[in-house]
C-alpha cells in the first residue's frame, strides 16, 4: 500500500466505479475496485461492516457493504438517495472515482452463527446490511443450519432484488417470507407488517442466530415477538444507525448510551442496547 | 506530595522566564475585551492584577480591586480545550485531476510545546477527560497529541470561585490534586509553589524559592477550604440510572422551552468532544480539504441519518446532553463528564443551570 499514515487521521484511498445498478427509481448499486491494486489486495472486511465513501468536494457517508468479503476483486454499496451526499453519488458513472475509508465497526456474528439455523429479519429499506450475511450464508452453506429471510418494506414498489428472493426460496433448506405494509396491485406477497410473517416461519429458538436490520421500532416489535416465542435475547442481533462522520470513536456523532455505534457496534446484541431503542436517544 | 517553596510575588518573572528559556510559548489569563481569556504571557505585567470577576446564569463582568494578585478571578469562559483540540483544523486533503483523486493525510502540525499559567483545577480534571478521549482508544488522535505532548501545566489553585462554580460537589476543585507540572497557591505577598511532575521538579530548581513558612502553608489551606464553600451542587454519582427513568419527566420540556438550542454550553463545556467533519473545496473544483470542527448535540444535524433527525427537538437534544454527560460518560470514562466549572450556566444566554435541570429530574436533594 502506498500512503499508509500511521499516525494521522485515516484518509480514503482512491476506488472506481466498475459498474453501477439502478435496483429501484431511489436505490443503486456501486461497484467499486481500488484503483491501487495493492489497497486492494490487502482490503478486508466482514459482513456487517461499513464504509465511509466520500464523493469528492461534496462529503463523506456510512454505507454498509453489501458484497461477500471473498469478492476480492470488488466490493458494492447500494445506496438510497436521500441526503445531500447520496444524491450527487446517485449521478457517478462507471470509471469515476471516490474515495473510501474503512472497513469500519464491528459486524454480525458469523462464528457464532455457525452450526445454527440464520434467521434474517429486516423492515424498510434495512435489507443492505444483512445481504453481505446471505451472500456469506450462501457460500458456506454446509457450515450453517436453515437460512430464513423475512422481509418486510412499507410498500411494494420499494421491494429490490426480487429476482434473488424468488432464486432463494427455491433454495434447499431456505425460507423466504415477504410482505409490504401496503401491496400495489399484483403483489405476490403478503400484506402487513413484518411481525406477521414471523409466524409463519418455522423457526427454531433454541439453535438460531436471528440477525435484524431496519427502523428502531421495527426491530424492537420483532425481539419482542421473537422473546415471546422463546428466543433468548443474547441470540437476537441489530445493526444500528447513527450518525457516523469519523469512524474511529472520536466525532461524537454516533454516541448511543455507553457505545459509539461506529466501533462498538453497528452490530449489538438485543441485550447491549435493548434499554436504549426506539428512545430517540 | 512534594513539598512546598515560597516564591515572592516579584520573583514570578524568574518562573515565566526560565519557562520560555526552557523553549516553551507561554500562554496565560489576559483581560480582553472584558473577559478573561488565554493569550500570550511575557512578563507578570501582561496578567490581570487585581481583577476579580462577577458571574451569575446567564451574567459575566470583570470588576477591579486594589488587590495584588493576578489570579484572584474564577475562570473565564475558554477552557484547555481550544488550546490542544483546534475548533476547527484540515485532516486530509484531495487533489482531483485527469489522473483521478490523490488523498494526501494533512499532518499535524509541531508547534513550539505550550506552557499554560494559570490551569485551574477543575479544567485540569477536564484536560484529564480530553486525554482519555483522544489519546487512550486505540488510535490516538495525532493532531491532538501533537499539541499536547509536552505541554507544561503551571496551575493556581482557585480562590475565587464564582457563585456558578460547583467543582467542589464534583471532586474536581478548587484545590487541584494531581496532574500539573508545578502548583500555585497565590498569597498576597507571593505564592507557594510545590512541583507535581520530573517537569516541574527540574523547573523548581532554577527559581529563587525560600522554604515555605507554617503560617505560608496555612493561609494556603485556608483560602482553600474557604473557596470549596460554593453555592452550587450537582448531584453525586451515576446520574443515568436515575435520568432512565425519567426520560419524560416534564423538566426537559420545561427547560427546551427556555432553550435556545445555541450550542453555548457545549462550546463552554471543557469536557465536550463532538467534532463534524465538513468539507473545504476550493472554488476551481482541483482541491478539497475535509476539516474537523466542533459540534453541538444542540444542532438538529447532528442526529442526522438519511433523511430522519433522530433528536428532532430541543427537548432530545438537552435530554442527550445531560444524560451523556452526567450518566453514558460514567460507563465510558469511569467518570462524570462535569467537572463542575460552571461555564455553561454563566455563558447560557438564558441561564439554564445544569445543577437545577440534574437535580429536579433525577429527584436528588442537594
Amino acid at each position: 500500500m502506498s500512503a499508509v499514515h500511521e499516525n494521522a487521521f485515516p484518509v480514503p484511498y482512491e476506488a472506481e466505479i466498475v459498474e453501477r445498478i439502478q435496483e429501484s427509481p431511489s436505490i443503486f448499486t456501486l461497484r467499486l475496485r481500488f484503483t491501487e491494486a495493492a489497497v486492494q489486495a490487502a482490503y478486508r472486511f466482514a459482513p456487517g461492516q461499513f464504509n465511509m465513501l466520500y464523493l469528492f468536494g461534496v462529503g463523506e457517508v456510512p454505507i454498509s457493504i453489501v458484497s461477500d468479503p471473498e469478492d476480492d476483486h470488488l466490493f458494492d454499496h447500494t445506496i438510497r438517495s436521500v441526503g445531500r451526499v447520496t444524491r450527487v453519488m446517485a449521478a457517478l458513472r462507471p470509471g469515476e472515482r471516490v474515495g473510501v475509508r474503512g472497513p469500519f465497526g464491528r459486524g454480525w456474528p458469523m462464528a457464532q452463527a455457525e452450526g445454527r439455523d440464520v434467521v434474517i429479519v429486516t423492515g424498510g429499506l434495512g435489507c443492505a446490511p444483512v445481504m453481505s450475511v446471505i451472500n456469506y450464508v450462501l457460500r458456506r452453506r454446509e457450515r450453517f443450519g436453515r437460512l430464513v429471510i423475512i422481509q418486510g418494506v412499507k410498500h411494494s414498489d420499494d421491494l429490490i432484488w426480487r429476482e434473488r428472493y424468488e432464486q432463494w426460496a427455491r433454495l434447499p433448506d431456505t425460507q423466504v417470507f415477504i410482505a409490504a405494509d401496503q401491496a400495489g396491485p399484483g403483489w405476490p406477497f403478503r400484506e402487513g407488517l413484518v411481525t406477521a410473517l414471523l409466524g409463519e416461519a418455522e423457526l427454531d429458538t433454541q439453535h438460531s442466530c436471528v440477525m435484524m436490520c431496519g427502523p428502531e421500532g421495527m426491530m424492537q416489535a420483532v425481539a419482542r415477538d421473537l422473546l415471546a416465542r422463546g428466543f433468548s435475547e443474547r441470540d437476537l442481533w441489530l445493526s444500528m444507525e447513527r450518525n457516523m462522520h469519523c469512524g474511529q470513536g472520536l466525532c461524537g456523532h454516533c454516541q448511543l448510551g455507553a457505545k459509539f455505534v461506529c466501533k462498538d457496534g453497528p452490530v449489538f446484541s438485543y441485550d447491549e442496547i435493548k434499554h436504549l431503542l426506539g428512545l430517540r436517544l | 506530595m512534594d513539598v512546598p517553596k515560597f516564591l515572592a510575588r516579584e520573583r514570578l518573572d524568574a518562573l515565566l522566564g526560565a519557562l520560555a528559556h526552557a523553549g516553551y510559548a507561554l500562554i496565560g489569563p489576559r483581560r480582553q475585551e472584558g473577559a478573561i481569556v488565554f493569550g500570550p504571557v511575557r512578563t507578570q505585567q501582561d496578567l490581570p492584577r487585581g481583577v476579580c470577576d462577577s458571574q451569575e446564569p446567564g451574567h459575566y463582568r470583570l470588576c477591579d480591586t486594589p488587590s495584588p494578585r493576578l489570579f484572584g478571578f474564577a475562570n473565564g469562559p475558554q477552557a484547555l480545550k481550544p488550546l490542544f483540540f483546534a475548533p476547527r483544523e484540515a485532516l486530509w486533503e484531495v487533489r482531483r485531476n485527469e489522473a483521478g483523486l490523490q488523498f494526501a493525510a494533512v499532518t499535524p502540525a509541531a508547534p513550539k510545546p505550550l506552557a499554560i499559567i494559570g490551569v485551574r483545577a477543575c479544567d485540569l480534571a477536564a484536560l484529564a477527560l480530553q486525554d482519555q478521549h483522544f489519546l487512550a482508544g486505540e488510535r490516538p488522535d495525532a493532531h491532538y497529541a501533537a499539541r499536547r505532548a509536552d505541554a507544561f501545566l503551571l496551575t493556581v489553585n482557585c480562590t475565587h470561585p464564582a457563585t456558578t462554580c460547583f467543582c467542589a460537589s464534583t471532586g474536581d476543585g478548587p484545590e487541584a490534586s494531581g496532574g500539573y507540572d508545578l502548583l500555585l497557591d497565590e498569597l498576597d505577598d507571593g505564592y507557594l509553589v510545590t512541583a507535581g511532575s520530573e517537569a516541574g521538579r527540574a523547573m523548581l530548581t532554577y527559581l529563587p524559592t525560600q522554604a515555605a513558612s507554617d503560617e505560608q502553608c496555612a493561609a494556603a489551606r485556608e483560602q482553600s477550604r474557604v473557596a470549596a464553600r460554593q453555592q452550587r451542587e450537582l448531584p453525586a454519582g451515576n446520574l443515568g440510572p436515575a435520568f432512565a427513568a425519567q426520560l419524560e419527566h416534564p423538566r426537559w420540556a420545561d427547560v427546551a422551552a427556555r432553550c435556545l438550542s445555541c450550542g453555548n454550553c457545549t462550546a463552554v463545556c471543557p469536557t465536550c468532544f463532538c467534532n463534524a467533519q465538513v468539507e473545504d473545496a476550493d472554488l476551481e473544483g482541483a482541491r478539497s480539504q475535509r476539516l474537523r470542527q466542533w459540534d453541538s448535540c444542540f444542532t438538529e444535524g447532528h442526529s442526522y441519518i438519511h433523511g430522519i433527525v433522530i433528536r428532532d427537538d430541543t427537548r432530545k437534544r438537552y435530554r442527550q446532553w445531560l444524560t451523556h454527560k452526567l450518566g453514558h460518560w460514567h460507563a465510558q470514562y469511569g467518570r462524570s463528564g462535569c467537572v463542575g466549572c460552571g461555564r455553561c450556566i454563566t455563558w447560557c444566554p438564558v441561564g439554564i443551570d445544569i445543577t437545577e435541570g440534574a437535580a429536579a429530574i433525577t429527584g436528588a436533594q442537594v
